[in-house]
């Protein structure tokens, strides 16, 4: 019901929109929760588990009841408050957990059978018999549970993530921490304001009180015209701060785009990260309900959400409301609601020394023990000093006093205290570092108390971060004594409720503290009591009362629940923003990709790298057929191969050799310049960090490579070892990986391929500075193709220049470029090791390279890869597989001795690469076996139950292509 | 979390790569496996404060000795490792021959 | 009391009041046989198998806080039996049998939902990673089946196979993994122990060990002293504090772990799926909470509370994997302190201290281990002799090298 002359939204500005796929409207300003109470409607949603109907309880993010889902054209967000969406045109609204329909749901049976499904039930039933729980038990109950729906669809829209920084931070805009932003304002420090409402003010809005003797809205805007002028402010609306974090780093997301129709380019959400130096909580309190008997029909409300909707939003959730509290604070809803021209039917006041002075009736002493009304609330049944009377109405806001917002006082492990006299937690100070808790939150309820503690608490943080200044004067507003009378329940027959939307009740309580789930950790996860989309922020503290009840303790000593982030829900898409599709990781491109893309090669992931897998040529139609002929190519002609994702790092200084001998196992002090040296590097534990070629380049200049999956890797290895155990040495070295391009030119005609670009003549393992076309260049005589082999290196600018060029000079040679798929198949061919092989598991004795370590000298690694358990007969090693009969293996295979049964306790090893040697027609396999080297020549058994592979294989020295090296030394 | 590293000024938790325990940083001589044992696996893993080993990967490359607290998160002191004292001196390495 | 489907029925009729307590709440003992440190899953499944495999019954469990309050409240519930290595193979799979009898034996709905575990791969080498673990597997006599692209689609049709970062380009299935109810299988196992006469003693720290000669004699608590001759340290994330009681360094280094669950859904997920590439794995509960989860937050850590890097992670691996979960709200978050070993394997073993033993080092992977962790250490405790499935579990592996490195990332103990 609309009621005229109230309210803050726009009369001028009617808004159309469905819930249910009926129309309604409401005006600018208005909530979902505020324009359908304004049209009248009662039920928007069904409980949890009994599939009760339910109604908007309060006016703010703390709804339990009123979860709705937003429809757009192919996509759908559940569980939304109903009490925070704003409506725009053609905003389409669905309520949620009912089939068929809101008013008529099959589930609502659940609450007929309410005395079989108490609190833990599950847990006692369901057994019988085994194969059924999954079959029949557990589907009924997951189709049962839940909330809203996803769509299933992916979510294509805009989100977005953003770090700022402030002096101080300030959260919520009510009176406290509007007096806090003008008291850091004035003092000249960078302030984010941040509010989750739409519009600030807080309760001064919802309150609709007067400051220096105006509407307090009036003051308001006064101060927000200030803030908005000063330079230093940032003001951010409809951004809850979600999270504390270390460091003084808060979580807080703003709704960027919820609040109009979806367009381009708006995001929906921006999740932030502030860095504050100082903070000043201000985030308020909560009202909490008391439980008595079917205190959750819809009409029953929050006594202060009245009082917003009347006077934020000028509508009146009822026609004849009646109040039920145990405090002064509920009859300003009853107040507001008389100016407003409400019919107020009665306050219900549990305290017998209240005042009756109102304009309507007061029952001191008195207690609603029951409601009436199927789909809302039609009577409240109330028990005072003369006995029971019942009351029409159709609208009852309930009080039980306020709980203070200490939830991100808590996130960093701080445990609130109970304040006694405000029947209350409050935060301890200093349990978020450089947070100050202000106002409400602080447990001070009164609005002048609240502005006055405002500027007090920001003039702490501001000394703090080193601006002494003076608090400016409060003004003057209500100052009224909270006078409370603690009451949680109304103790009495029929179900009573706590958690609203999970349906607990305080029979779930007390049978949960009867069967000794006493602690209020076990309490919580036996009834689920404030694990609904409200985490109990409505009704932890109650719970805990009735609880503390049940066990004859007190609050205190019953503790709570630990508050954990976020504060209110965030969704995931706002969390993750940007990680969508390719933005999950970064991508990395040779210079030679777009040659390759040009040749059709499909390009694949290598880490972050791509790189091209094969290169297709006419009428293959298989990525074999182009991979036999590139390896074909590469032993009979020549092959050109984009290498430039292996790590380069440039090591230089007069105690770079030095260096080199202590990271890798064999040395490299004795290497001479113009040559190249295999080397193999160890983790400190011992086992294969990485292994790859090293050029000296001059006396005090070397030249390293990685793999390019362990650069980074071995980068930082490299900075570890220098600045922990040389830091006095003369050695610099620097990742070149991004400034060189390189590329490997194998074959027998290598060498007349490099002979048409440049003359120079090296020995096997040999490198040499070049110059061709202008351009410095280096040549390393290297081959990880067991062919004569080179690599040629120029400035990256210059890569997909040289790579086009040498593709050239190679295709008149009878050659041509070469993918990943026919390298691979060359390196098993002789036996080359890559990360399949050097797993992190693998020791240099795994894989017959014990002699490099070097006796003469230390390195890392090397004491502990003297345990015994790293080398030995029991330790798998590597050799090469060849299969019977040239059939297909495959890796990941395991190996057996023939014969034996094959289970694990049999096991004798696994496959780790695979490939078609186009060359030896027939699969060749690298693999590690137990005691392997001294069982070469004899047989093992193959099986792959995956791909039902089961083939017999001799087992061969893993270098099978030219083992003597004489074609790759030519 | 936000460590202020020593060359950079007060940078986010992301930028840092964390090691362990400073025993990474005394290396074992060959033959010496009590000595490997402590270097690689065992810890004091003190709920309190602790020193352990950081690397400003996305950032100057420096690794650090962060002096912190692993209840409260926070961090007390942050040193370049190699400025810490001693640490050349507990390095059995004799490195190469050169 | 027994619990049924009869028993919910007629007490319900009844006003649910003859429930009786689940377990009890005795007085500490002055002297037992075995004294249990810790009432978390694993110290509350050792007690049950010493009582009802060994039939040790004057025996107590001693819980700083309440019963559950550790890692067994604070996972993803996740259970499985996918390792590569002998020595966890038979462990898991030892486990995962007792998963699949734990209702009947514990009289207690532990919801264990065999709904299937898939693990993705992205690259040719992953696949053959994959698929090695698959064969390890099934040679162990437990399930795994490989699924190309379309195998996966068929099963999980929301994941966004057109990605282009990290394609999918296939999974391994476990159809025997799944998911249990965390809390109920600490509340079972404590029923369960109770009803053998265990004492569960709760609000009960133990503030040292005594120890004579070499061997224990007793520990010294918040409620007075209390002898035993047997005493397991069952105590994930807190177990170098309790080790350095009896002058022990375990190699050990706690980290926090933190997990996700989202506001109720209807049913979308049906399975556990994990992405390799992104450290992401996910399920829905029967609540219709989306439960999810990622890497540890790398640094050493008693908090039990994370911070946003690692948050912001998980939630990118999600949007890239299954973007379809973008509207959901993240609920809660937490964080678990884990035992991190220099392996990633666990510690099932007699301490250099005569009558101590250590169950430890679960890593992140605690949760599916819990009744196998329980079978064994009452084992060991009962008979002085490691179980057949935890014997490579050793204390001393670590210094000879013979390690159990299941991701290969090596001596450090934040990688596994």
């Amino acid at each position: 019901m609309r009621i005229d002359g109230k309210g803050l939204v726009d009369r001028s500005a009617p808004v159309r929109f469905t819930f249910d796929g009926v129309a309604y409207e409401g005006f600018r300003g208005d909530t979902v929760a505020s324009a359908l109470l304004a049209n009248g409607v009662r039920v928007v949603g069904r409980s949890f588990k009994y599939h009760r109907p339910r109604g908007v309880l309060t006016a703010g993010s703390e709804e339990p009841n009123a979860l709705v889902e937003v429809i757009e054209v192919g996509q759908q967000t559940p569980n939304v408050r109903a009490t925070v969406q704003e409506i725009f045109p053609g905003l389409e609204v669905k309520s949620q957990n009912r089939w068929p329909s809101l008013k008529y749901d099959v589930m609502a049976v659940n609450d007929m059978l309410s005395p079989f499904l108490s609190a833990g039930f599950y847990y006692k039933t369901f057994m019988w018999p085994r194969k059924f729980w999954e079959r029949v038990y557990e589907p009924i109950i997951r189709r049962a549970a839940g909330l809203g729906s996803l769509s299933g669809r992916h979510d294509e829209a805009d989100y977005e993530k953003a770090f700022a920084f402030c002096d101080l931070l300030v959260i919520g805009a009510g009176p406290a921490g509007l007096m806090a932003a003008v008291q850091g304002a004035r003092a000249g420090v960078d302030v984010i304001l941040a509010d989750e409402n739409p519009v600030m003010g807080g309760r001064l809005l919802a309150d609709g009180g007067e400051i220096d003797g105006r509407p307090a809205s009036v003051w308001v805007a006064e101060v927000l015209a200030e803030l908005e002028a000063a330079p230093n402010v940032r003001l951010m609306v409809r951004t809850s701060v979600t999270g504390a974090y270390d460091g003084g780093t808060f979580s807080a997301l703003e709704r960027v785009g919820l609040h109009v129709a979806a367009r381009a380019n708006l995001p929906r959400e921006c999740f932030w990260r502030i860095v504050a130096g100082q903070t000043v909580l201000a985030a308020g309190a909560l009202e909490r309900s008391i439980a008595f008997a079917d205190n959750d029909r819809p009409g029953v409300m929050m006594a202060s959400s009245l009082r917003a909707y009347v006077n934020r939003y000028g509508v009146s959730p009822g026609k004849r409301v009646t109040i039920f509290a145990n405090n002064d604070d509920a009859r300003l809803s009853a107040r507001a609601l008389m100016a407003a021209g409400v019919d107020v039917a009665a306050i219900v006041d549990t305290r017998a020394d209240a005042s009756t002075l109102e304009d309507c009736p007061v029952y001191a002493g008195a207690e609603v023990v029951g409601t009436k009304g199927r789909h809302g609330l039609s009577a409240i049944t109330v028990r005072h000093r003369g006995g029971e009377m019942q009351i029409e109405t159709d609208c009852l806001g309930v009080s039980g006093g306020w709980n203070p917002l200490v939830h991100l006082t808590c996130h960093m492990n701080g445990r609130p205290v109970w304040d006694a006299d405000l029947a209350a937690f409050v935060p301890v100070a200093g349990a978020v570092p450089g947070l100050h808790a202000a106002g409400a939150c602080a447990g001070v309820f009164s609005t002048q108390g609240c502005l006055a503690d405002g500027a007090r608490v920001a003039v702490l943080a501001l000394g703090v971060l080193g601006r002494a200044v003076r608090a400016v004067d409060a003004p003057v507003a209500e100052d009224a004594p909270y006078a409370v009378l603690p009451l949680w329940e109304v103790k009495g027959k029929g179900r009573a409720w706590l958690d609203f939307a999970n349906d607990v009740t305080t029979k779930d309580v007390r049978l949960a503290a009867q069967e000794n789930f006493a602690s209020v950790e076990h309490m919580k996860r036996y009834t689920t009591q404030g694990m609904a989309p409200d985490q109990g922020k409505n009704s932890n503290v109650g719970a805990l009362a009735v609880l503390a009840d049940a066990t004859g303790r007190s609050i205190a000593q019953t503790g709570t629940t630990t508050y954990r982030a976020p504060f209110s829900p965030v969704s995931i898409a706002a969390m993750g923003a940007g990680g969508r599709g390719a933005g999950f990781a970064p991508q990395r491109f040779m210079t030679s990709h777009g040659a390759s893309v040009d040749r059709r090669a499909p390009m694949v992931e290598a880490g972050l790298w791509y790189r091209p897998s094969y290169f297709p040529k006419g009428a293959e139609t298989t990525w074999r057929e182009a991979c036999d002929r590139e390896v074909v190519m590469v032993r009979e002609a020549v092959g050109v191969c984009d290498v430039s994702t292996l790590g380069k790092i440039d090591i230089q200084g007069a105690d770079a050799a030095r260096f080199l001998d202590l990271v890798y196992t064999n040395v490299f002090s004795t290497l001479p310049v113009g040559r190249v040296r295999y080397g193999l590097m160890l983790r400190a534990d011992g086992h294969v960090l990485d292994d790859g070629t090293t050029a000296r380049l001059g006396e005090n200049h070397y030249l390293m490579t990685t793999t390019t999956a362990a650069a980074g890797l071995v980068m930082r290895h490299l900075d570890f070892v220098q600045q922990a155990y040389c830091g006095d040495w003369d050695v610099r070295f620097v990742s070149v990986t991004e400034n060189w391009a390189q590329f490997a030119v194998a074959g027998p005609r290598a060498r007349a391929l490099l002979a048409s670009l440049v003359s120079v003549d090296l020995p096997f393992m040999g490198c040499s500075r070049v110059e061709f076309g202008g351009v410095g260049a280096r040549v390393f005589r290297i081959s990880f193709s067991g062919e004569e082999g080179y690599e040629i290196a120029v400035p990256s600018r210059y890569g997909e220049a040289l790579f086009r060029d040498l593709v050239a000079r190679a295709e008149t040679l009878g050659g041509g470029p070469y993918g990943m798929e026919a390298l691979n198949v060359l390196r098993i061919e002789k036996g080359f090791i890559t990360h399949a092989e050097i797993d992190g598991r693998t020791t240099a004795f795994d894989i017959g390279l014990a002699g490099m370590i070097s006796a003469r000298k230390d390195c890392i690694g090397k004491a502990a890869a003297g345990r015994s358990g790293l080398t030995g007969a029991a330790r798998l090693q590597m050799v090469g597989l060849r299969p019977v009969m040239q059939a297909a293996i495959t890796a990941g295979a395991h190996l057996f001795t023939p014969g034996d049964e094959v289970r694990r306790e049999n096991d004798q090893g696994y496959v780790t690469s695979v490939g078609y040697s186009p060359m030896m027609e027939g699969y060749l396999g690298l693999a590690f076996l137990r005691d392997g080297r001294a069982r070469i020549g004899e047989m093992v058994r193959l099986v792959d139950h995956l791909r039902d592979i089961d083939v017999l294989c001799e087992v061969c020295d893993p270098v099978f292509h030219d083992k003597e090296g004489v074609k790759l030394r030519g | 979390m936000r460590i202020t590293c020593p060359l950079c000024g007060p940078r986010d938790r992301r930028e840092f790569y964390y090691y362990g325990s400073e025993d990474y940083l005394t290396q074992p001589e060959v033959g010496d496996l009590d000595a490997v044992d402590a270097q690689l696996h065992l810890r004091d893993n003190v709920a309190g404060r602790v020193r352990d080993v950081w690397y400003h990967e996305a950032g100057c490359a420096s690794w650090l000795v962060v002096t912190r607290d692993t209840v409260s998160h926070a961090v007390e002191k942050v040193e370049l490792v190699a400025n810490v004292k001693g640490i050349l001196a507990k390095t059995k390495l004799k490195g190469g021959a050169a | 009391m027994r619990y049924s489907g009869l028993k919910v029925i007629t007490q319900g009729l009844f006003g649910n009041k003859g429930w009786g307590p689940a377990w009890r709440n005795p007085a500490p003992k002055p002297e037992y046989d075995a004294i249990i440190i810790g009432g978390g899953g694993h110290g509350l499944a050792t007690a049950f198998y010493l009582a009802k495999n060994h039939g040790l019954t004057n025996i107590a469990v001693l819980e700083k806080g309440h019963i559950g309050s550790g890692n067994i409240g604070r996972n993803t519930t996740i259970v499985r039996a996918n390792y590569v290595l002998p020595g966890n193979s038979e462990f898991y799979s030892h486990s995962l049998k007792l998963w699949e009898q734990m209702e009947t034996e514990l009289n207690y709905n532990v919801m264990h939902s065999q709904r299937g575990v898939i693990n993705l791969f992205h690259s040719d080498g992953q696949r053959d990673a994959a698929v090695r673990r698959g064969n390890a597997m099934i040679n162990q006599g437990d399930d795994a089946e490989l699924l190309d692209r379309e195998g996966v689609r068929a099963l999980v049709p929301y994941l966004d196979f057109e990605q282009t970062r990290f394609p999918i380009y296939g999974g391994l299935h476990h159809k025997r993994g799944g998911t249990a109810r965390h809390d109920a299988v600490a509340w079972g196992y404590a029923r369960g122990a109770d009803m053998r006469g265990v004492d569960l003693i709760q609000n009960c720290e133990v503030t040292g060990i005594d120890i004579e000669g070499g061997r224990v004699v007793g520990v010294q608590t918040t409620r007075g002293a209390i002898r035993a001759r047997k005493v397991g340290m069952v105590v994930a994330g807190r177990s170098g504090q309790v080790a350095a009681m009896a002058g022990m360094r375990l190699p050990i280094e706690s980290h926090v772990l933190q997990a996700f669950v989202t506001e109720g859904l209807k049913p979308i997920i049906d399975q556990v799926v994990t992405f390799g590439m992104g450290h992401f794995y996910i399920s829905q509960s029967d609540k219709g909470g989306l439960v999810f989860g990622g890497d540890i937050d790398f640094y050493a850590s008693y908090a039990s509370r994370g911070n946003l890097p690692m948050v912001e992670h998980v939630m990118e691996a999600g949007m890239t994997l299954m973007p379809m979960i973008g509207r959901a709200k993240v609920l809660r978050s937490w964080g678990g302190i884990m035992d991190m070993t220099p392996d990633g394997s666990p510690i099932i073993d007699k301490t250099p201290v005569e009558g101590l033993f250590v169950d430890a080092g679960w890593n992140y992977g605690g949760f599916k281990a819990v009744p196998a962790s329980g079978w064994c250490m009452a084992h060991l405790m009962a008979t002085g002799e490691t179980h057949a499935v935890a014997s490579k579990f050793r204390l001393d592996r670590f210094r000879t090298g013979h390690l159990l490195d299941e991701e290969g990332t090596g001596s450090q103990h934040n990688l596994h």
